[in-house]
């Protein structure tokens, strides 16, 4: 009797002790982290990074810039949302940048960096971004890593399946997350059969850069999550995934789950430029702006759009096929040789994969299952090479390195699912920490994959840093894929929420990178090329002030005669020509920001002065060893007061 | 004098055409705070930065312990060194067509002179610029002096700096070794 309480009691201290152990071994082993692994990232004082590495700030509306493999955040590019720092958005130069047909939008979501493209190949020039909320493309140039343009997307509900590219970056694309009226008008919400429509757009890139919403595709009611351009074989193309083809208009996480399966939009954006070439597009009137931030005079200009082409599908046969895919697919990414298109079916227990050959032969021999509004729906069987099986659960978005592997996000089990282009075969799966959205090879959506590393873009740290309150950083993490097996190097921590990323090796970027902008370029309006042009001019009760800044003064640094009531504004030119020697401009009780000037720019900030008094202002850069003393003062009367207009430095 | 050293004074002559093409001397400054160097670059006819913009850094950078602006049209010798060059391309081209020795003998001793003034004339551009300083300037140190050595490095605050001839000074130098080497064959073949 007690023999076998004991046995019983023997047992259950065994399985007592296992389970400690296992759940022990368990937490210790969340950190496969071999030896050598910190010599992989460790970049020697003094030396650079291989690669840039940028990541959208999501919700920040920013974009950051890290380096790798060390993950060191070198700066963020403010893009969207307003920068005091920066005086992104609150200098004179740069408000125009925020103009919408809403007025001004201080804020965005930004959700896919895109490097622009030659032959395939990312190049270096330029950044593009989506603004998902108030739908919007921004170009950033990336010798001045300044947003040099943002155009808004007419006729689209959310900007999220953007901003994704053409191989030359002939195109940067947008599909309309949220169907809408179109044009948008007050109808009843469950009137969505009915009157709700999508938009796919294309928006030309000039050669300097400029973007232009060339045309507008019209396609029935579902969500447009995301995009790739084909390459190679494909080039013409361009894949758009939808969800919600039950056009479901309330609680979409279950009315919108219910098809077995959506759609890949199949676009032949070649055929789409030979139908506008016909005048077969039908004119919308529409209102959008286009924003652009003009080098040369350091400031920013909005142009008012007013209509724009848009073709309807039923009108233009061949222009759109929908292939049929699993589970309402997020992402749809296209292989090097431009011959693969993966589908990220995230409700879904596997990831097709559809081949292009197969579907031109299908378009050809019209293996089609129905139409929906004109478009035909291909046969699944006749446009899919192959599925990956076991790739994990709620799987998303993929890359590939240049070895023929395709790497997979699974964001329910939390893992990176390595699978073989060709035999579909999981080779290899390593977890993440946790809830990996997209994921990231240098290269990794172009023809040339530089390969190396894989970067997971999480969602959830929980206990992976040291805790802030009830908001954690979001991450990265850093793993080597120039094994067979992926091997986890280093994580590091984001800015805002990073979407995707796009990696690139550094002397691509560095060697176009701007120093200064040469003073006599400066094309301001309201810059100065000298000191001694440094003056305040008054025009009823609007104030000029025509600032130098230069190491160690401003010019001029005593103002007198401003009045309570007068608006005032401070044109600083940065008269430096040195590299890395901005100055900063910063007055008291301003509503705005600060100023922060680089060498040979202007920037201007508007002041009210609302009470009488003397104010200081002074350099926010410490700037040199006298910074300091970079100072001065303006005094401000009562309104109507007759003290003189006066200025000077120095005496 | 013979033919072959008659054309190697005309090659001695001609050469100094290159000065105008190329720096005589270099004053280079190094400081942690510009690992992309910053220097000046001394022409016959000109002072440049070895960037663009240096001139005008190094003279902001001056500014804070009160040496003079270097202002290179203010500089009288950038204006008379082309002259004396012109100069004296023709006369060694003359000499050369003369064939007379006593004129090449000239000619070097000329060239010596001249050079030993240059010299003497940087020297004391360098000493007056790094005196002269002026006595409101930020950054004040009893005893301190700015002024950059002839040839050869010496440390001024933070900065190295490094004081070197540059190619048309050894364009020059080998002018008159062309000019001595045209003499020696010369007087072989006189025996």
């Amino acid at each position: 009797m007690y023999r076998k309480y004991l046995n019983m009691f023997s047992i259950a201290v065994a399985i007592i002790a296992t389970v400690v152990i296992i759940h022990n071994g368990c937490q210790q082993s969340k950190d496969l982290v071999s030896g050598d692994v910190a010599e992989k990232v460790y970049v020697k004082p003094g030396t650079y990074d291989d690669f840039y590495l940028f990541t959208s700030g999501g919700f920040s509306g920013q974009v950051g810039v890290y380096g790798l493999p060390s993950g060191r955040l070198f700066r963020v590019i403010p893009v969207f949302s307003q920068d005091p720092e920066k005086a992104w958005g609150y200098s004179e130069e740069s408000k125009p940048m925020f103009m919408t047909s809403y007025g001004f939008v201080p804020w965005d979501d930004a959700h896919h960096p895109k490097l622009s493209q030659t032959d395939g190949i990312a190049d270096g020039r330029w950044l593009f971004i989506n603004g998902n909320n108030t739908p919007r493309i921004a170009r950033v140039d990336l010798a001045t890593f300044r947003t040099a343009e943002i155009i808004e997307i007419p006729n689209s509900g959310g900007n999220h399946g953007s901003p994704f590219l053409t191989e030359n970056t002939e195109y940067v694309v947008a599909s309309t997350r949220f169907s809408v009226p179109i044009p948008n008008k007050d109808v009843p919400l469950n009137s969505y059969k009915e009157n709700f429509k999508g938009t796919i757009s294309f928006i030309k890139v000039a050669k300097e850069g400029a973007m232009n919403v060339e045309f507008q595709i019209l396609v029935p009611g579902f969500n447009y999550d995301l995009a790739h351009g084909g390459k190679g074989p494909s080039h013409g193309w361009a894949f758009f995934t939808s969800y919600n083809t039950e056009q479901a208009n309330t609680l979409l996480e279950v009315n919108a789950s219910q098809n077995d399966k959506d759609f890949i939009a199949a676009v032949n954006w070649k055929k789409a430029e030979e139908y506008v070439k016909q005048g077969k597009y039908k004119t919308f009137s529409a209102n959008y702006f286009r924003n652009y931030f003009d080098e040369k005079k350091h400031m920013a200009f909005s142009e008012k759009k007013s209509d724009v082409k848009i073709l309807i599908p039923s009108e233009c046969p061949g222009l759109i096929y929908y292939l049929p895919t699993p589970k309402s697919p997020h992402g749809v990414d296209v292989d090097p040789t431009g011959e693969y298109i993966a589908a990220g079916g995230k409700l879904a227990a596997i990831i097709p994969v559809h081949s292009f050959s197969k579907m031109m032969k299908a378009i050809e021999n019209k293996e089609f299952d129905g139409d929906v509004d004109g478009i035909p729906i291909l046969k699944y069987e006749s446009v899919m090479a192959g599925e990956v099986i076991n790739p994990g659960l709620g799987p998303l978005h993929t890359e590939f390195d240049d070895a023929g592997y395709g790497y997979t996000s699974s964001f329910i089990s939390s893992e990176i699912v390595k699978w073989k282009i060709g035999t579909w075969e999981v080779v290899d799966r390593i977890p993440t920490y946790y809830s990996i959205g997209h994921l990231c090879i240098p290269g990794g959506d172009t023809k040339k994959p530089w390969g190396k590393y894989v970067i997971a873009l999480n969602k959830i740290t929980k206990d992976r840093y040291l805790p802030t309150g009830p908001e954690l950083t979001q991450s990265a993490q850093l793993f080597d894929i120039s094994g067979e097996k992926m091997k986890l190097l280093l994580d590091f921590p984001t800015i805002g929420e990073p979407h995707y990323a796009q990696a690139i090796p550094s002397d691509i970027v560095m060697k176009n990178s701007r120093k200064i902008f040469p003073i006599e370029e400066n094309a301001n309006p309201y810059s100065i090329k000298a000191e001694k042009d440094a003056r305040v001019v008054r025009n009823g009760n609007v104030v000029h002030v025509y600032m130098s800044t230069i190491r160690t003064h401003f010019a001029p640094d005593n103002i007198e005669g401003i009045r309570v009531g007068d608006e005032v504004y401070f044109h600083v030119t940065n008269l430096e020509q040195d590299w890395d020697i901005p100055h900063g401009f910063a007055v008291k009780g301003a509503n705005n920001s600060e100023l922060l000037i680089m060498p040979g720019s202007t920037e201007t900030l508007k002041w009210l002065p609302a009470q009488e008094g003397v104010y200081p202002f002074y350099c926010t850069d410490f700037c040199s060893a006298l910074h300091q003393e970079m100072q001065g003062y303006i005094r401000v009367s009562p309104k109507g007061s007759n003290v003189e207009l006066a200025w000077h430095t120095g005496k | 004098m013979n033919s072959k050293s008659k054309v190697i004074l005309i090659t001695a002559s001609l050469i100094l055409i290159l000065t105008f093409f190329f720096p005589l001397w270099s004053i280079d400054l190094e400081a942690p705070q510009y690992p992309e160097g910053i220097g000046l670059r001394i022409w016959i006819n000109q002072i440049t930065g070895l960037k663009p913009n240096d001139l005008n850094n190094i003279n902001g950078l001056n500014h804070y312990i009160g040496m003079k602006e270097i202002v290179p049209d203010a500089i009288p010798e950038l204006k008379i060194m082309p002259y004396i060059i012109i100069f004296m391309i023709i006369f060694g081209l003359v000499s050369a067509l003369a064939g007379k020795r006593f004129l090449v003998y000239a000619w070097i001793a000329l060239f010596i002179i001249l050079a030993a003034i240059g010299l003497y004339d940087f020297y004391m551009w360098e000493y007056d610029y790094g005196h002269n300083l002026n006595p409101h300037a930020a950054i004040k140190i009893h005893g301190m002096v700015y002024q950059p050595p002839l040839i050869g490095s010496k440390m001024l605050l933070n900065f190295n700096a490094i004081s070197l001839p540059n190619i048309s000074f050894y364009i020059l130098f080998f002018t008159v070794v062309l000019a001595v080497i045209a003499l020696i064959l010369d007087r072989r073949t006189n025996k």
